[in-house]
């Protein structure tokens, strides 16, 4: 009698298989994007003298609970906001010879605006019925009026761009613990040029 | 000389399939690897704002809260009053602190210093709900927070 071979399996329904469990991930797959204005918050202690900043280092932007903008006691649309606070971080208003001249600064040199970005304090007042899609309309504003000078100084030192390098380290593409050090030593020295200065009021009951 | 004489059948050669489940493996492990199932059950209606000037948000170290309206679901039971979900579950205001806390030990333990909270509002939340979540947050010295948006620009529309 001949011995029997045994049959070899059937591998042509592996494809139809796999299909579907390859479909299954696909449609249950959500690959997460997730991204976002970054802030730190004051930490909670009773401020005993609250420092003084003059009135004219200060940029007031009232946001009322019909999401109506209020920039230095004037009315303002939000596609002007950048701009205003472009000009107003980089006035550099501190007369020339000062301790607290800005050699860096290409705005107007109003005496009657900021003295220099250091001292710049833009400040955000919220109703308490303002929506929030325009409070982070207004924040996202502010924030890029900072990336932009800041990108224009890393441009004028360094020849790149702090927002563009900035991802780069946040994304891991920056290779060698040496690189990424001396990366962020002279992203913080861009960041020191123009600091991060935004206070926000605790907000108004609605109807003030 | 027949040896080298072609068979002539003129009909093209059938192409083999037979790589085809490895193709349909490595893209099926690929998907394994990369899917992430849904952790928290959204309750709320989440339409995001939009903004540009964005960071990536490390999701190791982060708690996620999320506000806005009942879900059209939940809306007969609950109301239309914007509410705050953390984890799966409704927490009130005064509430927040302790599910914040049990939110965080689920991190693993030397990121628990490092905690972010991304707070996922929706757009068409009022801002004093976001402010009262902010005031909770410093009692609770979690500073770090991250506003979650969507792509785009308001001003472009």
């Amino acid at each position: 009698m001949a011995r029997r071979a045994t049959p070899e399996v059937n591998a042509g329904s592996m494809a139809d298989i796999a299909f579907l469990l390859l479909i299954f991930f696909l449609v249950t797959t959500t690959i997460e994007k997730d991204k976002g204005i970054a802030r730190q918050l004051p930490p909670k202690e009773d401020v005993v003298d609250p420092p003084k900043i003059k009135e004219k280092n200060l940029f007031i932007v009232n946001v009322n609970r019909s999401d109506q903008l209020l920039v230095e006691e004037k009315l303002m649309e939000l596609k002007d906001l950048r701009q205003a606070a472009i000009s107003f971080l980089d006035n550099g208003g501190a007369p020339s010879g000062s301790p607290e001249y800005c050699n860096y600064c290409k705005g107007k040199r109003d005496p009657e605006s900021s003295d220099n970005p250091d001292k710049a304090v833009i400040s955000v007042q919220n109703d308490r019925l303002t929506s929030y899609k325009m409070y982070i309309a207004v924040q996202n504003e502010l924030v890029a009026a900072y990336n932009f000078l800041r990108d224009r100084e890393s441009e004028r030192l360094y020849g790149w761009k702090f927002t563009e390098k900035s991802k780069d380290l946040d994304e891991g593409k920056i290779k060698g613990e040496a690189a990424k050090e001396a990366l962020q030593e002279k992203l913080e020295n861009v960041q020191k040029l123009f600091p991060l200065k935004l206070s926000e009021a605790e907000p108004k009951k609605s109807g003030s | 000389m027949s040896k080298f004489t072609k068979k002539k059948s003129g009909e093209l050669p059938a192409i083999s399939t037979a790589s085809l489940p490895d193709i349909v493996f490595m893209l099926l492990f690929f998907f394994m690897v990369v899917t992430v199932l849904r952790d928290d059950n959204l309750l709320v209606q989440n339409k995001l704002p939009k903004a540009d000037q964005v960071e990536k948000l490390k999701k190791d170290r982060s708690v996620y809260i999320y506000a806005g309206k009942p879900s059209s679901r939940y809306a007969d039971k609950y109301g239309s009053e914007p509410k705050i979900q953390i984890g799966d579950k409704y927490t009130d205001i005064s509430n927040i602190k302790f599910a914040l806390t049990e939110a965080r030990q689920k991190l693993l333990p030397e990121l628990q210093d490092k905690v972010m909270v991304a707070l996922k509002v929706d757009e068409k939340t009022n801002t004093g709900m976001v402010t009262d979540i902010k005031q909770e947050l410093r009692d609770l010295n979690m500073l770090k927070i991250i506003y979650i948006t969507t792509p785009g620009n308001e001003i472009s529309q």
